[in-house]
């Protein structure tokens, strides 16, 4: 079944063979492979994107369902000369362990920032905690994000 | 597989008729978990979530497209708080308090809420229209209840007179994102009786109902009368023994659980 949306504001066209999910879409359709799949049942984080405005894990969304959606994934993001303050804020701060869940840390975190310029510490952790899942580490991206909610204050 | 997105619930009932049987996707949190792990590979769906009608919320009557993100910052004391303990803020963001109620499961964390305010399950097809059902004649058994092949769950109904003095929690094997092994709600009225339920422990949300008359006698608890009321919960409950927890923990938890929230009522 064909299914239009806009991924990072171009239209896009979909061939969607049944129920599989939006993060499968991206990955294996439409050559966007910076969404992670890992836990597959929404725990992780790791596929997060922005669906109509909330982020959500695109793991647990179907594809078939996104006719007319519009969807913002990490690929979207800063760009390689130019970084997202979140970005450039992890890499300032080293805030990464094995990088898998980075792609997801960066939507939710650059959704954060654009909803809350100024987030507070306990905003940070409530954001991020569908990103965090069973790694340690997670202590550089806060205090990385705490930076950048100072510097932008 | 086939789709229908419907925008209005008309629509969405005149496809539910044509197929009865379809898979409902709401927020998706619970379907495809099983699509993804190949439990469930469905040849018609219907999309719910671009149909407004069910995403509002009219006093005390809530929608079933409502997202567990809105309820976070619900009137209703104890539904608020159990809102914010649905998965992550992702989950929160996609999954319905419909999706839950049709998913029917156990360890649901709307479901004691509704099962201690009593409310209705307000259901509709195209040929038979609206029906309510108390929770208690809806939720039939383990992921099971007594919606038809032809109904979409449109609404969780509750009374008007439901008092706000109201505490939920659950515990899980760890404090956050976790399947709940026990969940309980306790809403007390003004008179002094109260209504326990708890979750996880049955097949079905249940009503300690024992419990319940037990404080309707003695409205301002002893010491003594409380540990009565954690024993006699625990004997209410009819839990089983699965990978998340044990019979004998659950069945004790149920009664820790039911009595802390019934001092944190006492003491407001």
């Amino acid at each position: 079944m064909i299914v239009n949306f806009n991924v990072n504001g171009e239209s896009r066209v979909a061939n969607v063979a049944g129920s599989e999910s939006l993060l499968q879409v991206l990955r294996e359709e439409l050559g966007l492979p910076g969404s992670k799949n890992a836990c597959e049942q929404g725990e992780c984080g790791s596929c997060s994107v922005v669906l109509d405005g909330a982020v959500v894990t695109s793991c647990l969304v179907m594809a078939a369902d996104c006719e007319g959606s519009e969807i913002a994934t990490v690929e979207g993001i800063g760009s390689e000369r130019e970084l997202h303050a979140v970005q450039q804020a992890l890499v300032d701060h080293g805030a990464v362990q094995c990088g898998f869940c980075t792609p997801g840390f960066v939507v939710t975190a650059a959704h954060l920032f654009e909803e809350n310029p100024h987030p507070g510490t306990d905003e940070i952790k409530e954001a991020l905690s569908g990103n965090i899942c069973r790694c340690t580490g997670y202590g550089a991206i806060l205090r990385s994000l705490e930076a950048l909610a100072e510097e932008t204050t | 597989m086939e789709i229908n997105r419907p925008t209005t619930l008309s629509e969405a009932l005149e496809a539910r008729a044509r197929e009865p049987g379809a898979s409902l996707l709401a927020g998706g949190t619970d379907l495809m978990v099983e699509v993804n792990f190949g439990h469930r590979r469905p040849d018609h769906v219907i999309a719910l979530r671009r149909i407004d009608e069910l995403a509002e919320v009219d006093g005390n009557r809530i929608g079933a497209g409502v997202t567990w993100a809105r309820l976070e910052k619900s009137d209703h004391r104890a539904l608020a708080q159990l809102a914010r303990t649905v998965g992550s803020p992702q989950i929160r963001a996609a999954g319905t308090i419909g999706g839950n109620i049709g998913t029917s499961s156990p360890a649901g964390d709307g479901l004691p809420w509704l099962a201690a305010v009593d409310a209705e399950i307000e259901v509709a097809s195209k040929d038979r229209g609206v029906r309510k059902l108390l929770w208690s004649d809806f939720f039939t058994g383990v992921k099971r209840n007594a919606l038809a092949p032809d109904e979409v769950i449109v609404a969780a109904v509750i009374p008007e007179s439901i008092p706000q003095n109201q505490e939920f929690a659950k515990i899980g094997q760890r404090s956050a994102m976790v399947i709940s092994t026990v969940s309980a709600c306790v809403v007390r009225d003004d008179d002094g009786t109260v209504r326990v339920a708890l979750g996880s422990v049955a097949p079905t949300p249940v009503r300690a109902r024992r419990a319940e008359a037990l404080i309707a006698e003695n409205p301002a608890p002893t010491e003594s009368v409380l540990a009565e009321f954690a024993r006699t919960v625990s004997e209410e409950v009819s839990p089983i023994t699965d990978h998340r927890s044990t019979e004998s923990y659950r069945r004790h938890a149920s009664g820790v659980l039911a009595r802390r929230l019934l001092e944190r009522c006492l003491a407001k």
